[in-house]
């Protein structure tokens, strides 16, 4: 018998969770745009609901497409399963909800998207979950915000907006040894760049509206489990591990040795909360998922040639991208990420405020707009536009400038991106 | 359910359910580096549907306690101590791949505690490569990711699967990667190392049902005939384009083909 092999990534990219209609032969993922399916018969039904038999009921739970999406990214990212959700935001908030409630605590890294943020500092508050924030690269800070009721730690794998690496491999042995999960959120990266199942993360989501979607025309959000994390033997989540009377006391772990995580998360996180997504959303994410190790590669072509044009220029003072040197991530950015760091990243403009407006009203291939991952060039000032209310001080805590701007280099000629950058450069620095 | 057999804590899933002296009891056991999740669709709907299901983590497997068992006659035996534990006198017995051969040794040693056998994913000899023997004895991932991709269909590692949302090679991993050091390369050696398959057969008494897949590498339908023609009258259904992971490829198929069967 000759030596196994897995499918490779390119492979997966197109073909996971997929085969052909066994109807019409469709070679495409059908769309299923559909609430519910037509049960066989009245014990068919009864065995659905009860999970006696796997198949689809209401679309809020599971659908035909939905599933050909959650299979991909799983496939990619190496775990067991995944669930799509409504918006990465709602598969950040679905994986919470799955393993935690009143009196809980998380501990996070500072370097989040500002909603990933507000989620944790301003709104589960309100519903009992704190949050306390760490610097990402200080991994006593991490282990020493731990407390007692702490059920998760959190991070990006690139942070937002500095791009600080996220030491997984650190910060996983942290969490596993106070049998706690680690969650990243994988956006900037995605399974391209890095897999941080195989760097010992638990958990992880995407916004799909970023790059794995990559045309930027829909909201999307993936959540999914490694099924590596014993939620038995941490006996700290009582969510997957005790009988649930919302479910004919069932108990999540006996039930699913290595999937009680998604399976919680579908029977009561989409049925309860409901932040489904629309099988034409995932419809156009696997689109999008199709070419993503072609479109990763060169934004990550792209960037490094835009990098280099900016670290030449005299307006500019300093560039927060982990494949430079000058990046306090680098060493580590160096071991993790060797294919590269991304296509967002922030650089400083001398000048300040004004000089960032000049920039921005200046630029003609770039859109400015708040959004990373496009397969078009994207800009923001975030200290005119997503931070306007921060002061200096508070911009500066952020790791924000008043001259920071924020690029996500696209899929254009790298060649029109560095002459519309050049020229913005000029118009900024005119008094 | 936890039992107390022959005084090690034994574990099998029962869809939470109590088990009812009147009722039939069908008796489920999983194949080598498993547990009871392998049956987890087809036990509970029997557990659902007026039978008491017992979906079983063999020793050392699961939440079974160990050490895992050395022979498939062991398994056997041990599964008639689970009867017993648990108060049943006969039970259908539904096994895969190696717990198919448990479940044949039970019926063979123990006909009067088996009202009915189905062997799914089944062969005789059940032969283990030596590389695959070897990186199982060395605790090499390989032997995973062997039994991972010769385990499954071409198409089912591609995906599609019925549980909406689980991508199965990558489950399939994690449960073997969840089991004990050692308790592996036990289970293939028994399996390599079964070598009663026709005799035990031939003492096979009750209804038998083989479930086989068209596409298995692991255990190929044409391995299965010395066991077919062994059991007197026993019945097999052949699964199109399946491979030796029936329960999960297949979910559906392999339990219409039990309900018949055991109905």
């Amino acid at each position: 018998m000759s030596q196994p092999k897995y499918l490779r990534f390119d492979t997966l990219s197109l073909h996971a969770g997929q085969q052909p209609d066994p109807q019409f032969g469709a070679r495409a993922t059908p769309i299923y745009q559909t609430t519910s399916y037509v049960f066989k018969d009245a014990d068919q039904a009864a065995s659905l609901f009860n999970m006696e038999r796997a198949g689809h009921v209401y679309s809020r739970i599971s659908n035909p497409t939905n599933a050909v999406l959650e299979e991909r990214i799983a496939a990619l990212e190496g775990g067991v399963g995944a669930i799509a959700a409504a918006s990465g935001q709602a598969a950040m908030h679905l994986a919470i909800a799955t393993l935690m409630g009143a009196g809980s605590h998380i501990v996070a890294s500072h370097s989040l998207y500002g909603g990933s943020h507000n989620l944790l500092a301003y709104t589960l508050p309100r519903f009992g979950v704190e949050t306390t924030f760490v610097s990402s690269r200080d991994l006593d800070a991490w282990r020493g915000a731990i407390r007692p009721n702490t059920r998760l730690l959190f991070g990006e794998t690139l942070g937002n907006p500095g791009l600080d690496v996220l030491d997984v491999p650190g910060v996983a042995q942290i969490a596993h040894a106070a049998k706690l999960p680690l969650l990243v959120d994988a956006t900037f990266t995605t399974p391209y760049l890095m897999r941080p199942f195989d760097l010992g993360a638990d958990l992880l989501f995407h916004s799909a509206t970023k790059f794995l979607s990559g045309h930027g025309i829909v909201i999307g959000g993936l959540l999914v489990d490694s099924g590596r994390f014993d939620w038995d033997a941490s006996g700290k989540f009582p969510t997957l591990t005790e009988p649930y009377a919302g479910f004919h006391g069932m108990d999540f772990t006996e039930e699913s040795t290595v999937a009680a995580f998604l399976l919680r998360a579908r029977r009561e996180g989409l049925r309860d909360f409901g932040a489904c997504m629309s099988p034409t959303t995932a419809f156009y994410i696997l689109q999008g998922i199709e070419t993503l190790p072609l479109r990763m590669a060169r934004h990550v072509e792209n960037t490094r040639k835009v990098v280099e044009f900016l670290s030449q220029q005299a307006a500019v003072e300093a560039i927060g991208y982990p494949e430079l040197p000058s990046h306090p991530d680098h060493v580590l950015a160096r071991k993790l990420l060797p294919r590269g760091c991304g296509a967002v990243f922030s650089f400083s403009l001398k000048g300040g405020r004004p000089a960032g407006r000049r920039f921005i009203e200046s630029l003609r291939v770039f859109s400015h707009l708040a959004n990373v991952g496009d397969a078009k060039s994207l800009v923001i000032h975030p200290a005119t536009t997503t931070h306007f209310r921060m002061d200096d001080a508070a911009l500066a805590a952020a790791g924000i400038g008043p001259g920071t701007v924020r690029l996500s280099i696209g899929l254009e000629d790298p060649d029109d991106l560095v002459e519309d950058l050049d020229r913005a450069l000029r118009a900024s620095q005119k008094a | 359910m936890e039992l107390n057999v022959s005084g090690k804590k034994a574990y099998a899933y029962t869809a939470g359910r109590a088990l009812e002296s009147n009722r039939p009891t069908v008796v489920f056991v999983h194949g080598a580096a498993n547990d009871h999740s392998a049956f987890l669709l087809q036990s509970r709907y029997f557990a659902y549907h007026g039978y008491n299901a017992l979906a079983l983590d063999l020793p050392g497997h699961g939440r079974s306690e160990g050490p895992s068992l050395g022979t498939v006659g062991e398994m056997g035996d041990w599964i008639a101590a689970v009867l017993d534990a648990a108060s049943i006198e006969r039970a259908a017995l539904v096994g895969h791949s190696m717990g198919s051969l448990a479940a044949l040794e039970c019926a063979a040693r123990h006909p009067a505690r088996a009202r009915a056998l189905a062997l799914i994913g089944t062969a005789w000899p059940m032969s283990v490569g030596d590389a695959l023997l070897e990186a199982a004895r060395e605790d090499r991932h390989a032997a995973f990711d062997m039994v991972n991709v010769w385990g499954h269909s071409g198409a089912a590692q591609v995906g599609g699967n019925t549980v909406p949302g689980m991508w199965m090679t990558g489950a399939y991993l994690r449960l073997l990667e969840r089991s004990k050091p050692q308790v592996f390369h036990t289970d293939l050696k028994a399996c390599k190392d079964y070598s009663d398959g026709p005799a035990s057969a031939a003492k096979v008494s009750c209804p038998a049902l083989f479930i086989l897949g068209s596409r298995d590498v692991m255990t190929p339908p044409r391995n299965a005939k010395t066991l077919q023609s062994a059991i007197a009258g026993a019945r097999t259904i052949m699964l199109d384009g399946a491979g030796h992971s029936l329960m999960a490829e297949r979910p559906d198929a392999v339990l219409e083909a039990l309900i018949a069967f055991l109905e």
